[in-house]
């Protein structure tokens, strides 16, 4: 195969989404953060719903999430992403509108607002990032974090007398009557990225079928707060992460 | 009707598109009214009962982000929790409407009415150099008409505004007009009016964020410096105040809310005893009518600022005055509601005899 083989448009095999823009990205190498940006950019693209779409940033490694997808955003206070979902859908039912969120600000200082939105069944579209500490201040313990694991302010690791059990608010908003399909998957295998982007693609359509809302948790790695590399953070990852967070839909009705 | 059901009236009356709300006595019928005239039907306004003053806020915050017309309410309590997302909303540049039915505090305090929450509103309750156009309605009427004017002044600057009410203000009933029915704005009317709303990006534009965050200082000190400059064309165009009887004062009372009500009556009380007493209802807080207080302080013998608080208007009456004539205070708290006679006492006992002593 020559250069002109390889340029022939019938020929390609990827193409970058052209609802990402070519900003530098702030996330660490290995960060699952990027991938799943490029599956929303995707999805926005294939569905051609770039001019009905929404989205909420966090306050987290996320926060940047408008940086990089060409699309209408509203950045949240800490935690609130939910509570502006729900009003941005309410008013404007005929829109794509969707969470961004880490581990931190949907199951630590937005709770209230990730269990109410899900019990009303907000028409919405919640992408849960969970690495299970807080990322973009430095590696602080997170409500996810894994018994025993260290972070920044659990140096000697999560201590359940003292710190409590790791959260695990999917498997709680499961049993919302709000909730249509809470799901978990990953993105560190190319075949477990595909699934996730098939899981956000049906979160997407379900935000227009009226069925309630749906919750795709991405359980992802944090090379840097977890200090390894990339490759170690996948395996770290499936070994320790998967058994407390297991992959799968927990609800799809 | 009471002043908060004449809110609820107003709301849906000027194009109201989203209310979120919690809640807490002294104002719960706001809500209440609104969801037994279930404007959703009729206008499409949407109105919801939320878990918290927290959400409540932030889904102003949602709303306005989207260029709707958006609106909360609360008493004291509520709107302390809300002083995050009203910090936001003023970080973003978002136009809304928040209505403060105050009472007293600290604390959860009483139910009974107060103005205590006067810094709080006008100093910016939350992080960050911002102000809140503050309107302080001093009938039902004007419970109606500044729900209306707050919206208007909210979008021509791009900032929230709150009417500043007191328990009795919400709970009182008088007769109302209410304003004019406006349709709410259609998705293209609301494109022409705010082009930074969040309505879905067309292929046209780049897209649109709402945002209050700047990483770098210099882009920090940029919105900064463009919200100063709006405040003080704030402060330029928009200051509204009342006066009675103050052309030949040799005394003026300067008090907001229902406390200029009942000062009124003082002003009556002393004039009939020889005492040339005026009065001076700030209608807007933020921005305060310094320039009138100064022209004044030029023509008379003191002022005296009554207040259901601890005296917090008194310092800004005192920054205007600038130490040209006494500025003294007088008010109760915790709910207490002072009497007419007891003001007429205040005025001379703090102003007309120690003037005399000196």
């Amino acid at each position: 195969m020559n250069l002109s083989d390889i340029i022939n448009p019938a020929n390609l095999v990827y193409e970058k989404t052209t609802v990402m823009n070519d900003t530098p990205m702030h996330y660490c190498p290995g960060c699952s953060h990027g991938v799943v940006h490029k599956l929303i950019g995707e999805i926005v693209q294939e569905m051609d719903i770039q001019d009905k779409t929404i989205g909420i940033a966090p306050v987290g490694c996320g926060v940047f999430a408008y940086n990089y997808l060409d699309i209408d955003w509203q950045q949240a206070a800490h935690g609130r992403a939910p509570a502006l979902a729900t009003a941005v859908k309410r008013l404007l039912p005929d829109r794509y509108v969707f969470t961004y969120q880490g581990d931190g600000d949907l199951a630590a200082i937005g709770t209230a607002e990730t269990i109410h939105a899900c019990n009303r069944g907000e028409n919405i579209a919640i992408i849960f990032i969970n690495n299970g500490i807080y990322g973009m201040t430095g590696g602080q313990m997170a409500p996810t974090t894994l018994n025993g694991m260290k972070s920044s302010t659990s140096p000697n690791g999560r201590d359940i007398p003292t710190n409590g059990y790791p959260l695990n608010i999917t498997t709680l908003l499961a049993q919302l009557q709000g909730t249509c399909y809470v799901t978990r998957q990953s993105v560190h295998t190319v075949a477990t990225v595909r699934k996730a982007k098939k899981a956000i693609q049906k979160a997407f359509e379900n935000s227009m079928l009226n069925k309630g809302t749906s919750i795709v948790e991405i359980v992802s790695t944090c090379s840097s707060g977890w200090k390894m590399t990339p490759a170690d953070s996948n395996d770290w990852m499936v070994d320790n992460m998967f058994p407390e967070y297991p992959m799968g839909d927990l609800k799809n009705i | 009707m009471k002043g908060n059901e004449a809110v609820a009236h107003a709301a849906i009356r000027c194009g109201c598109d989203g209310y979120f709300g919690y809640p807490i006595t002294p104002q719960s019928e706001i809500l209440e009214t609104l969801t037994e005239l279930e404007p959703w039907k009729t206008t499409g306004m949407v109105v919801m009962q939320v878990e918290s003053e927290t959400a409540s806020i932030n889904m102003v915050y949602g709303a306005a982000g989207c260029g709707k017309r958006a609106m909360t309410s609360s008493s004291s309590p509520g709107i302390s929790l809300m002083q995050e997302g009203i910090s936001y909303l003023a970080g973003a540049e978002l136009p809304c409407v928040i209505v403060n039915v105050m009472r007293g505090g600290p604390g959860l305090g009483t139910i009974q009415p107060s103005q205590a929450d006067y810094f709080q509103t006008v100093k910016g309750g939350g992080h960050g150099d911002y102000k809140m156009i503050t309107l302080a309605p001093a009938s039902v009427q004007e419970m109606a008409d500044h729900t209306v004017l707050a919206f208007d002044l909210a979008f021509k600057y791009r900032t929230p505004a709150m009417v500043l009410a007191d328990g009795i203000i919400g709970q009182m009933m008088e007769k109302v007009v209410l304003p004019p029915f406006v349709p709410r704005r259609t998705d293209e009317e609301i494109i022409a009016e705010c082009p930074w709303a969040t309505l879905g990006k067309p292929a046209d534009r780049k897209p649109n964020v709402i945002n209050s965050l700047r990483l770098e200082a210099a882009d920090m000190e940029k919105l900064n410096l463009a919200l100063q400059s709006r405040y003080r064309e704030i402060e330029k165009e928009e200051v509204r105040f009342e006066e009675f009887n103050c052309d030949d004062a040799d005394y003026i009372i300067v008090a907001f809310g229902i406390t200029a009500r009942i000062c009124q009556k003082t002003v009556e009380l002393a004039r009939a005893e020889g005492i040339k007493a005026g009065l001076l209802r700030p209608i807007t807080l933020f921005p305060f009518p310094v320039n009138q207080l100064k022209e004044y302080a030029k023509r008379t013998k003191g002022m005296l600022t009554v207040e259901m608080s601890a005296g917090q208007m008194v310092e800004d009456v005192r920054l205007a005055v600038n130490g040209k004539v006494p500025v003294e205070y007088y008010g109760r708290m915790g709910g207490i509601v002072p009497a007419p006679d007891e003001v007429l006492h205040a005025l001379k006992d703090k102003l007309i005899n120690s003037t005399v002593e000196e």
